[in-house]
């Protein structure tokens, strides 16, 4: 559920951590939800055979996980866009962690809240970065 | 992805819900969803990838009777060639129009967006190409709007 902190300004921050030591039933359990079951993600003698130390997390996988650190802070039903970037793949034991900063608050043209703009930035366990992401949000506090 | 169309299920919901790690009772919940004022459970922002279920084209899932890239008796069921690059997922842009909600029954109207190249140490040319898919409701109002960006590598890339 959304917990909204009473006052936001540009360069309000939290980090989240998203998932500790990701396992490959995860990134089956998204292929099975998505439905994307492209093998270099399933499949590890397949992704060894096209280059690959072992399968690899969907990017949809990281971005759907960036976005739980979203909508617990601000809630589904305020969200207004989020868009990514997939830097780097991201692997079986990755940890991954989620920093959000504010970068603009502006009052909301038509309802009464703020319309919030950020940036965020998805790391794992060596401090690189694997996902980008921009996200504009209502917020109502 | 083209799906005929594309029925937002409450159980669809929970196991994306729990394949992305989110307890989030909005999504899970159905009476936690009422109190809210919401018809129903809620969908992640991300779930409207699990449309690619309802295309009967969509080229990441095996079909019976049809060979699958991926492997069985050999590593590959692709003839060997391991030079080859990789298609890849490069971005991805959602816009909301308003809350997703189970119960209802999307459809899906798509269309190429730009292309273009660029040089990579790691991966040789990378050749960019966008597609834009609206999703629709039964009233014809847009409820999310992506834009996804797809990456075909020159060859593997590198660690």
């Amino acid at each position: 559920m959304a917990t909204k902190p009473a006052e936001l300004t540009p360069g309000t921050s939290r980090s989240v951590v998203l998932v500790e030591n990701l396992t490959r039933t995860q990134i089956v359990m998204y292929a099975g939800a998505s439905g994307d079951f492209t093998p270099l993600h399933t499949d590890e003698p397949f992704a060894r055979h096209a280059g690959y130390p072992s399968v690899f997390a969907h990017g949809m996988l990281t971005m759907a996980m960036t976005g739980t650190a979203l909508t617990d802070w601000f809630g589904v039903e305020n969200l207004k866009e989020f868009g990514a970037r997939f830097l780097n793949q991201v692997w079986p034991g990755d940890t991954l962690t989620a920093t959000l900063e504010v970068t603009s608050v502006e009052p909301s043209a038509t309802s009464d809240g703020q319309i919030v703009e950020l940036k965020i930035t998805t790391t794992n366990q060596d401090d690189i970065a694997v996902l980008s992401a921009t996200a504009r949000v209502v917020s109502t506090s | 992805m083209k799906p005929r169309s594309f029925p937002v299920e409450r159980g669809h919901i929970l196991t994306f819900a729990r394949a992305i790690g989110d307890h989030n009772p909005l999504f899970t919940d159905a009476e936690t969803a009422k109190q809210a004022g919401f018809d129903d459970v809620l969908a992640p922002p991300t779930f409207v990838q699990g449309a690619a279920h309802f295309d009967d084209a969509y080229p990441g899932r095996p079909k019976p009777g049809e060979p699958w890239m991926g492997s069985g008796r050999e590593a590959s069921g692709s003839p060997p060639n391991a030079d080859a690059g990789t298609e890849l997922h490069a971005e991805q842009y959602f816009e909301y129009h308003r809350p997703l909600h189970a119960g209802e029954t999307l459809t899906v109207e798509s269309r190429p967006g730009r292309s273009w190249e660029k040089q990579s140490a790691r991966a040789g040319t990378l050749s960019f190409s966008e597609t834009i898919h609206d999703y629709l409701d039964d009233s014809g109002q847009p409820v999310i709007t992506v834009r996804e960006v797809g990456v075909r590598t020159e060859r593997p890339v590198e660690q």
